[in-house]
């Protein structure tokens, strides 16, 4: 395949410029002038089929099924992409002032109070630019809130079963990462964060559902025991999607969030972004929010400043507005009741995928799971490993689970099929992993060459850590 | 609407099959006083017919005007291809290229990028993209902390203003020592920054073209900052100037950041943006975000992978280079479509957005706007106007957006405007403007 920079010829042109203003003097010093810029010479239609080509040795949702745990790889509805597309959003400039922005401006205010309702949190900032940012900013209002309170805590704890970005963010902000481990059956072990919590913890990150797909039974008793210590309660709410609609993350005791747009509000991936991560807080922590706010009086909305608690500013302008767009028209088509459908159907996909592979994987925790569940290669035979089995998955046309992850599970391999996939897609699938199992019995040696009939076979990920080739060098 | 497809019959046979009787058996792992009785308070459902409606109204009650603002936020024509191919959902409709064997389209797109940025920059290595170009600045920031273990930072003032909000409260969250310096003229004071250097310093940030749209002496800076062993960080607001002026590169520069959205993105009321991050060699392991290398598969062809991920999250957890990992995938590969498409056509575009700033800036003069500045500028630059705001405010009634206070952000730049233009204004657009002053 290559790259755009093999087709490369001199004297080939893709787009002109305008030829405008030739008589105006240019006042660049010659000395600072760039000379022997490399750049890509080809022609339109070279450079279409070049990308063309990328993207048919691609696999998105589209292309078919995408179970990556704990990503919620739903269907993207197209509309999303056209209203985000208009004009009047997006050539609309920043700093174009509030009159001019009152259509934007709107948007934001009410898909932020849409959050809020699905949440039950008091207040949302859409700053946050991915799930990551969200918790990022959501670290500071929890440092910030203490730093007000004069209490010096150091300590925020984090389970086994989280993200890695809770802790690498909290580290960002100068705590200390405690890991609170989990009982066999996938609760917070309660008895060991009796123990921990003290009067140096700050607070608790929990996903929620957890990494297992699992609800933590405990949650009432998490949040009680926390409070009772002046700590805060902090969800990960990248695994909304199971809960929405059934029940709110405010209810169960925790006091701040952040949602990825990305993935519970169907707004596409885009091969890594942009993402958005809305922070959500109860009443006590609105005032540290980042600014600006978006405040409204009346039907006129205006971009609020003037917070002196805020923790200041996260982002170049307000965060990514044009994937705010996408979930803003992604829950008004669905309505309160689309809202519980997705949910309901998420679990129930879950659960279908887990009790017809239980028979043939590996269930290491065997409960009813929310939107995603976790099997092991534990007892697979001839040396099989999860990777062999993710890699055979890509041969049938799907795309693979997340695996390895989380740690606490020998060789997991996370699936998440969420509500958009179909009755017989999830059939299809179960026979393709019970084919899989089968051949690991009778023919390991293809599921360990796997993948055959992909764009490549197997990557060498260990050769190019090894020796790092980052750009493309003649 | 949820766009589930199950049909009541493919429900209960899946109830079935699990082994339970209502889909509100699977929720009862939730305590059941937290379970929700009725349906949210949200809007009614809405047919596509009704969101399409609904947000073109929305769309419209934003004003559309001619628009000389940039101030970190740079329109540009995107040629048609840009997103003709970018829509294609293989792309937008992926993730993370964790799978490379079914993800080459996106990681041979980030190589591309990073190979791309390498040569626009005139550094080494650039990273896969970072959210915006703040938060690019924030964290070459704390790559430059972990890299020499220094903990005060230096600031231009004439950094753009949100820019330094954001490293403020990065700084603030990460304890970090950071100190503002004064420009004059329009640009830094290199004694001023000698004063303020001392051997705590871990890296000083200046901005070219600055936010007042001056072209900073990077060579000079960067004498002064490496004297004192710190690293000198530039920050680029808007990227086509790298097409026509000397790169941070080759003008001294460790690490430059910044946004590189004007690149084939529209400015989209300010987000997505695309962060960029690229270093001298000597960070590759420091550095925060995706990397994608170049390897082989199992036949030997070439292929692309992510690599380097010991410095990320997922694995190093609190010790890690950073929290990123959604970063902006899409923006970037609209970028390096656009920069293949231009290809040098970039400079004579650059030369063009030059020359018609030039022009404005002439026309506004002879219409009684003062010069503020000397230095050279891009396609931005600072006019003074008694009574700008009012203008300002004029103008925009008969569909004109002149400029960006500056005021706002600077006590000296009382009745300044930052003015912008590029190829999105027609030359009949810049006489229609002078008509209307």
């Amino acid at each position: 395949m290559g790259v755009i920079f093999q087709k490369s010829k001199k004297g080939r042109r893709g787009v002109t410029v305008p030829g405008w203003f030739k008589d105006v003097k240019e006042e660049i010093p010659s000395a600072m002038m760039r000379t022997g810029l490399e750049t890509v010479e080809a022609g339109e239609v070279d450079v279409v089929r070049h990308y063309t080509a990328l993207s048919q040795m691609n696999f998105g949702v589209d292309s078919g099924m995408y179970p990556l745990g704990s990503c919620t790889m739903k269907y993207n509805p197209k509309i999303n992409e056209k209203t985000a597309s208009l004009e009047g959003f997006a050539n609309l400039h920043p700093l174009a002032g509030e009159e001019m922005s009152q259509g934007a401006l709107r948007v934001m205010h009410e898909l932020a109070g849409y959050l809020c309702v699905i949440s039950g949190m008091d207040a949302f900032s859409l700053a946050p630019a991915a799930g990551a940012h969200g918790e990022l900013a959501g670290v500071m209002v929890i440092k910030k809130y203490f730093q007000e309170r004069k209490e010096d805590r150091k300590v925020i704890l984090i389970p086994d079963t989280a993200h890695g970005t809770n802790p690498a963010s909290v580290a960002m902000c100068g705590f200390e990462v405690k890991e609170v481990p989990s009982t066999k059956e996938g609760d917070v072990d309660m008895e060991a964060l009796a123990q921990m919590v003290d009067g140096s913890t700050a607070a608790m990150m929990l996903t929620s559902p957890n990494t297992l797909g699992l609800f933590d039974r405990n949650i009432h008793k998490i949040a009680d025991l926390l409070h009772a210590k002046g700590a805060l309660f902090y969800c990960d709410g990248a695994n909304l999607n199971a809960v929405m609609g059934k029940a709110r993350v405010k209810d169960m005791g925790f006091d701040l969030m952040h949602i990825n747009l990305h993935k519970t509000f169907s707004t596409p991936h885009g091969g890594g972004g942009p993402g958005s991560g809305p922070l959500g807080v109860a009443q006590k922590l609105e005032k540290f929010l980042p600014v600006p706010v978006i405040a409204r009086r009346g039907e006129t909305f205006s971009l609020d400043y003037d917070r002196p608690d805020s923790i200041g500013r996260i982002h170049s302008f307000y965060g990514n507005f044009l994937v705010f767009l996408k979930a803003y028209t992604y829950i008004r088509m669905l309505g309160p009741e689309g809202v519980r459908e997705a949910g309901e159907n998420a679990v129930l996909n879950a659960n279908y995928l887990l009790a017809r592979l239980k028979e043939h994987y590996n269930l290491p925790i065997d409960r009813i799971c929310k939107h995603e569940f976790v099997l092991s290669d534990q007892d697979m035979p001839h040396g099989v490993t999860t990777n062999d089995i993710a890699k055979r998955i890509l041969d049938y046309g799907y795309h693979a689970p997340t695996v390895y992850f989380p740690l606490l599970v020998h060789g997991a391999i996370m699936i998440e099929p969420t509500e958009t996939e179909s009755l017989e897609t999830l059939d299809a699938f179960v026979e393709t992993m019970i084919r899989i199992r089968k051949e690991a019995e009778s023919d390991p040696e293809l599921v360990k060459g796997a993948p055959q009939t992909t764009p490549v076979k197997r990557v060498d990920a260990v050769g190019a850590a090894r020796k790092p080739v980052l750009k493309w060098e003649e | 609407m949820s766009f589930v497809s199950h049909t009541e019959e493919d429900r209960s046979r899946m109830l079935g099959a699990i082994g339970v009787k209502s889909v509100e058996d699977l929720f009862t792992d939730i305590p059941e006083n937290l379970r929700l009785k009725d349906d949210l308070a949200l809007p009614a459902a809405l047919s596509e017919r009704e969101a399409d409606l609904l947000l073109k109204e929305a769309a419209a009650s934003n004003g559309l005007s001619a628009s000389f603002l940039g101030a970190g936020a740079y329109r540009h024509y995107i040629p048609a291809a840009v997103d003709q191919l970018t829509i294609r959902s293989e792309f937008y409709t992926a993730y993370t290229p964790y799978q490379p064997e079914v993800s080459q389209g996106t990681l041979t797109a980030i190589f591309e990028f990073q190979t791309m940025l390498c040569r626009l920059t005139g550094m080494e290595v650039s990273n896969a993209s970072m959210y915006d170009g703040a938060t690019s600045l924030a964290e070459a920031v704390l790559m430059s902390v972990r890299s020499n273990n220094r903990g005060r930072v230096l600031m231009s003032e004439s950094v753009n203003p949100h820019y330094r909000d954001v490293l403020k409260t990065y700084a603030w969250a990460n304890g970090l020592n950071l100190k503002e310096f004064p420009s004059e003229g329009g640009c830094c004071r290199a004694e001023a920054l000698e004063c303020e250097l001392d051997a705590d310093t871990s890296a000083v940030v200046v901005q070219s073209p600055n936010f007042f749209g001056c072209i900073e002496d990077l060579q000079k800076i960067a004498g002064v900052v490496h004297s004192g062993k710190a690293y000198l960080i530039v920050v680029v607001n808007e990227p086509l100037s790298l097409a026509m002026i000397k790169s941070p590169g080759e003008l001294g520069a460790d690490i430059v950041c910044g946004e590189a959205g004007s690149l084939g993105n529209p400015v989209g009321f300010g987000g997505p943006m695309l962060g960029m991050l690229a270093a001298r060699g000597e960070f590759v392991r420091r550095m925060p975000g995706r990397l994608v290398g170049k390897t082989t598969d199992a036949d030997g062809r070439e292929a692309y992978v992510l690599t380097l991920q010991t410095r990320e999250q997922h694995i190093r957890r609190e010790r890690a280079t950073s929290n990123i990992c959604t970063n902006q995938g899409l923006c970037a590969l609209r970028s390096v479509i656009y920069l293949s498409l231009l290809g040098s056509g970039l400079s004579d575009l650059a030369r063009l957005n030059h020359r018609m700033a030039v022009h404005l800036r002439d026309r506004l003069l002879a219409k009684g706007f003062r010069r503020v500045h000397e230095g050279a500028f891009f396609n931005e630059f600072t006019l003074r106007y008694k009574g700008s705001r009012a203008l300002a405010e004029d103008l925009r009634k008969k569909g004109f957006l002149l400029g960006v206070d500056l005021g706002a952000h600077y006590r000296d730049y009382e009745d300044c405007l930052l003015i912008c233009t590029t190829e999105m204004n027609s030359p009949e657009e810049i006489n229609a403007l002078i008509e209307a002053l």
